[in-house]
């Protein structure tokens, strides 16, 4: 029992809440031998974060474990006091959590949070406190350590604010780190840089790791082990190549197949059982059509700063268009100039033909186009109003664009759309906080098609949303797009979503167009060099991709 | 070096951006003045069967007989030569007037504003640490009752139980006591200059006068900064910074105050400027129900009898305690937050 | 909407007083509309040879100096000072919501410059500005009802604005524009609904302060003038008396005022557990 670094035997995790209790976890169980390294998968509300809480006995006032042990080296660790357990926290485990900035003091400089970790932990002069800490700085990769030890949180990027949360964490020499979706928000660069950091500072150390993480692809690159959690349980475990090579619960089966890969098609995306709701209609052709959207030397600066410069790019009716770039590429910009919610700096945008970019976006919501061009938002929920009812989200662009619409004619319209995305008619009448992610999701799309567009601009409409619920989101524009002739804008940090979805790519990077071409060329044959470091950073859990990212672990 | 050097930029740029401000409410007042019902020139007159040649004269004297705009440069010079006109009813330059009253109202709001905080923090900290806990009812009650019961009330209150009934407060007439020597004429606060010449009696006599309007006027502030620290130290305490904190295991003295309250104090800053800005307001009534010689009685007085030289004067003064107030909010929060920067 | 209801029901059983609160407020209502049937001596009648009688079965709050039933005169200062507060609230919530969420929703320049006359505004004394309106417009309800109104009006103003402006970047805020909504239309339409809930705490805890403005004002000799019956008033006339032990002069307009305000603080807190969100789930 004790060689195990960490035990979880039965636990039980619940959350009093004014609905009554919340069972978050339910009865799991798993070991660690040290320097081993899980990765816990699961969707949202899978109770995985939950564990690692309940592990440090970290959750918050209105939860507990109910039951089930933890230990620690054989160590119970239910049974130590509030003190006893606040000596081995950073000492013995230590977690680094999502969004590094925020879990930065914002008014402490960074080397004297750590320092603060160390005085924690050990008596050490003030001189050993600071030289330890500029070799902790070190040791993450940083240069200019004198320099960082003096900064703030604001002064520096989410990639550094995680190293030094990284430093902070391993500055004890804990012998297990949990990893908290640490990368979620990141780059996907940045992503690949910090968990490449992680893994070799784990690796070199003898540390165990638990990496918990919503994304299949990371977990499989980066852990041996992997459990799937769903609902509070642990549904299946073991080696990484056996449950992604060979998994036997249907639950992991199906995320598997949800989670875009290097190689998959939309029709992997949703199991057999399920896609049969889709009819696959005929694909469109898409050679020969007619120009639908033609933008040219489109700038856009925000005062001062040049947000976009100079992209130009051509959509043809029925084509899809994908817009791919990290953070801060112009993307959303582009999305908003195109859909006329923003006014541009320069360039021209013309639309069937007619010049669009001249007409201001105040007054855009009385041109005739604008019914023609339709957008759905990152978001589904922050997307919707919270005093409109489902109808009256999906109504509303009927309401305003197509004015005089006799009351049946608007029931059926309203119907029609929300049938044609799968939204259930009886939910009509419910309010948003009333409905899931995804039937959130299917009413933007509803009411973005709602007056019969030609084309519609997607920014990310699937990131945030869960890998099973993005499948079928996905599926569904598909579908909306092959049968509906409709040409679409696509957005998105995904390079594997955007790559199943759209005909052409552009890539974009800090504004500027890197490369654009056919999806497939662009992703099988990249010419740039940054398109290159995109694709690498991706990480890919597929199986039969697994071979190119041997052991990355043991750098 | 690097904060000093960035608060100072920021304190020069704000003592700038507040010169609007202050020229606004001269206009303010100015214009005031001229709106009032009644012709100054009459108030001014030696006595109310003046004829109108004599009103004709001091309308000359006074420049009233030119065009708004000029005398409005007129009055812009007066002011800034500090001549702000004088008091019908003490006689006295209002300039000296406000002078020989400030430092009690000064003293009087400082007391009640230390007072307050050193109440309001502890509480709301207390009360954010077990929400929910009988503690947090007590404080959320007593804030409840802090905000409900006015100030004049209160007062009255006070005196009746402490002095009336009880009879241990002295008579709540002024910052003297009937019996005590003339205070030193030094800074005017009454307890730091009879700190300096070491009159402990003296001392002891005007903090007695002092403490109940200092309660009175503490009671009034006291629910919006327990409030406030209580609900900046819930967030603070929530947020990831914290989480961060417990899961290296520093030790709780040091998460809760050194991470958690230090954070807090940010938002407690802020309202501890508007919170000051309220009580120059409140200083009025109390001023009134407890015979407190300050510059709010002084301007009541004044408003009262139509005597609008100090009426002009006071809100003038309290538009310069108010940039006085911002600036030194503005300087604690460029310290405390490292976030700031000048804009 | 039964959820609703349902979450009305469970937020005053786990919080009994918010229902307290409602219940008084409830009862002032009465007293203000139906006042003048419920006195049971006049207000306004005087008489020396009853004055300064303690409270008894005959005056349950006692006399005054005039030998004037305080109880009555208590009943008929209900309607004035909630009648002030309210048209002083109504005023500034219309005015302050208007103002400030097109400035919270425009951005820009007009948005820093509204956002800095306000900081102006909130950081100087108001109620020394309220004094100043009073004595410059004349003592009379209409003035004590516009100078209250105006030193309010900050705070809505301020508090619109943010509320807007947090959800302007909001993407049903962006959709609304995508399906052809104008920006007047998107505030007022769109964005206003939303903010109610929020302001309607906002109305509750102002309603509040409002009257003890107003009996502030009128304590100083502002605004309204003996002998009408108002809590200010009242206690400015008991104070003189205070200290020859007539507590009762003031200790039951006092307590008056703070019952009320007490009511609609409460009920502030309150509506802030029935209407936020995070409480709802």
């Amino acid at each position: 029992m004790s060689e195990h670094l960490i035990s979880v035997t039965d636990l039980h995790v619940g959350f009093s809440t004014r609905r009554g209790a919340v069972k978050a976890v339910r009865g799991i169980s798993f070991e660690l031998v040290p320097g081993a390294t899980l990765g816990v998968v699961g969707e949202s509300g899978s109770g995985k974060s939950v564990t690692a809480y309940a592990i440090t006995r970290l959750l918050d006032r209105a939860g507990e474990i109910t039951s089930g042990q933890v230990s620690y080296f054989g160590r119970n660790l239910g049974s130590l006091t509030e003190a006893e357990m606040r000596r081995l926290r950073g000492s013995a485990i230590s977690m680094i959590f999502q969004n590094p900035r925020a879990a930065l003091n914002p008014i402490r400089c960074v080397g004297q949070q750590i320092a603060d970790a160390l005085n924690a932990h050990g008596r050490l002069t003030r001189a050993e406190q600071r030289e330890r800490t500029l070799q902790l700085l070190r040791d993450v990769m940083l240069t200019d350590v004198e320099r960082i030890f003096r900064s703030y949180p604001h002064e520096l990027s989410g990639g550094m604010c995680q190293r030094i949360m990284i430093a902070l964490a391993i500055a004890c020499e804990p012998k297990l780190l949990i990893a908290d979706e640490a990368t979620t928000g990141l780059d996907v660069t940045t992503q690949k840089v910090v968990m490449d950091l992680l893994s070799s500072l784990v690796a070199e150390r003898g540390m165990g790791l638990i990496l918990i993480t919503h994304d299949l692809g990371l977990a499989a690159r980066y852990c041996g082990e992997i459990a799937v959690m769903r609902e509070g349980q642990i549904v299946e475990k073991g080696a990484v190549d056996t449950i992604f090579g060979h998994p036997r619960h249907e639950y992991t089966k199906r995320l598997i197949a949800a989670s875009p890969t290097a190689d998959s098609t939309i029709e992997d995306l949703v199991p057999e059982g399920e896609a049969e709701r889709f009819a696959a209609p005929a694909p469109m052709k898409v050679s020969g059509a007619p120009l639908l959207l033609e933008v040219r030397n489109l700038s856009k600066n925000f005062s001062g700063f040049a947000a976009v410069s100079d992209v130009s790019f051509t959509l043809a009716a029925g084509e899809s268009l994908g817009l791919v770039g990290e953070s801060g590429s112009g993307k959303s910009t582009i999305s908003r100039i195109v859909t006329r919610l923003l006014d541009k700096t320069a360039g021209e945008i013309s639309f069937k033909g007619e010049s669009i970019g001249e007409v201001p976006a105040t007054r855009f919501n009385s041109h005739r186009a604008r019914r023609d061009i339709q957008i759905v938002f990152q978001d589904p929920h922050e997307s919707l109003n919270p005093r409109y009812t489902a109808f009256d989200s999906i109504a509303h662009p009927l309401r305003t664009l197509e004015k005089s619409l006799p009351r049946e004619e608007l029931n059926r319209r309203v119907r029609e759309c929300a049938d044609r995305v799968g939204f259930p008619a009886e939910l009509l009448t419910r309010f948003p906080h009333q409905l899931s992610g995804g039937q959130k999701a299917r009413i933007g799309i509803a009411r973005a098609i709602a007056t019969r567009p030609s084309l519609l601009v997607l920014d990310e409409p699937t990131a945030a949303l869960d890998v099973s619920v993005q499948a079928i989101v996905l599926r569904l524009l598909d579908n909306l797009r092959k049968e509906g002739g409709l040409a679409f804008l696509f957005v998105s940090h995904d390079l594997n979503v955007v790559r199943m979805l759209c005909d052409r790519v552009v890539v974009l990077q800090a504004g500027k167009v890197v490369e654009a071409g056919r999806a497939a060329d662009v992703f099988m044959k990249p010419t740039s060099e940054y398109t290159r470091t995109l694709l690498q950073a991706v990480p890919s859990f597929s199986f039969r991709a697994r071979a190119k990212v041997e052991s990355p672990v043991e750098i | 070096m690097r904060g000093i050097v960035r608060v100072s930029s920021r304190i020069a740029h704000r003592l700038l951006a507040s010169l609007p401000a202050l020229v606004g409410v001269l206009v303010f007042t100015f214009l005031l003045m001229r709106v009032l019902p009644g012709d100054p020139a009459v108030f001014f007159a030696s006595s109310p069967t003046a004829g109108p040649e004599e009103i004709q004269q001091i309308r000359v004297s006074m420049g009233l007989d030119r065009s708004i705009p000029e005398q409005l440069v007129l009055y812009l010079r007066d002011v800034l030569t500090g001549n702000l006109g004088r008091s019908m009813s003490t006689g006295q330059p209002v300039a000296t007037d406000l002078a020989q009253r400030l430092p009690a109202s000064l003293e009087l709001t400082l007391a009640a504003l230390v007072l307050a905080l050193a109440c309001a923090i502890p509480l709301g900290v207390m009360a954010a640490l077990r929400p929910g806990s009988a503690v947090d009812h007590g404080v959320r009650l007593l804030c409840s009752i802090g905000v409900c019961a006015p100030t004049f009330v209160c007062g009255l209150v006070l005196i009746y139980v402490f002095y009336v009934v009880l009879g241990i407060a002295p008579d709540p007439t002024g910052r003297i006591g009937a019996f005590d020597a003339p205070p030193p004429d030094i800074t005017g606060l009454l307890l730091v200059d009879y700190a300096l010449v070491g009159d402990f009696e003296s001392w002891l006599s005007a903090v007695s006068q002092l403490i109940l309007p200092a309660v009175t006027m503490a009671l009034f502030v006291l629910a919006p900064l327990a409030r406030m620290t209580r609900a900046s130290m819930l967030i603070a305490l929530g947020s990831d910074f914290i989480r961060t904190a417990r899961s290296v295991g520093l030790p709780p003295f040091k998460v809760i105050v050194g991470y958690g309250l230090r954070n807090a104090l940010l938002p407690i800053i802020t309202i501890t400027g508007v919170v000051f800005s309220t009580m120059l307001g409140a200083n009025v009534l109390v001023e009134k129900v407890f015979a407190w010689p300050g510059v709010g009685s002084y301007a009541l007085d004044a408003l009262v009898s139509s005597d609008y030289a100090p009426v002009q004067g006071f809100v003038l003064l309290m538009a310069m305690i108010f940039v006085v107030v911002n600036l030194t909010i503005d300087t604690l929060y460029g310290f405390a937050d490292p976030r700031v920067s000048l804009r | 909407m039964s959820a609703t209801v349902q979450h009305v029901v469970w937020t005053i059983r786990a919080n009994p007083v918010t229902g307290v609160a409602a219940a008084g407020l409830a009862v002032l209502l009465v007293l203000a509309v139906f006042g003048p049937w419920l006195q049971p001596h006049d207000p306004l009648a005087s008489n020396v040879s009853m004055a300064l009688l303690p409270p008894s079965s005959q005056y349950w709050a006692g006399t005054d100096q005039l030998g004037r039933d305080i109880f009555s005169r208590l009943i008929a200062a209900t309607r004035l000072d909630l009648a002030i507060a309210a048209s002083a609230v109504s005023l500034s919530f219309l005015a302050g919501t208007f103002i400030g969420s097109i400035a919270g929703y425009m951005g820009g320049r007009l948005d820093r410059v509204v956002g800095s006359v306000v900081d102006v505004l909130m950081a100087f004394p108001l109620f020394v500005m309220a004094m100043a309106l009073v004595a410059v417009l004349g003592n009379r309800v209409e003035n004590i009802i516009l100078a209250t109104a105006f030193i309010n009006l900050p705070f809505y103003i301020r508090f619109s604005r943010a509320e807007v402006n947090a959800r302007r970047g909001l993407g049903w805020v962006e959709a609304a524009r995508a399906c052809g909504d104008s920006h007047l239309k998107i505030v007022l339409c769109s964005l206003v609904p939303n903010i109610l809930p929020a302001m309607a705490i906002q109305v509750s805890l102002n309603l509040g302060w409002a009257i003890l403005n107003a009996a502030g004002l009128s304590f100083l000799g502002l605004g309204i003038t003996a002998p009408t019956a108002e809590w200010g008033i009242m206690v400015a006339e008991g104070a003189r008396f205070i200290l020859s032990g007539h507590w009762w002069l003031v200790a039951f307009p006092g307590a008056a005022l703070m019952l009320t305000v007490l009511c609609f603080n409460l009920l502030g807190d309150g509506l802030r557990d029935i209407l936020d969100p995070r409480m709802r789930t």
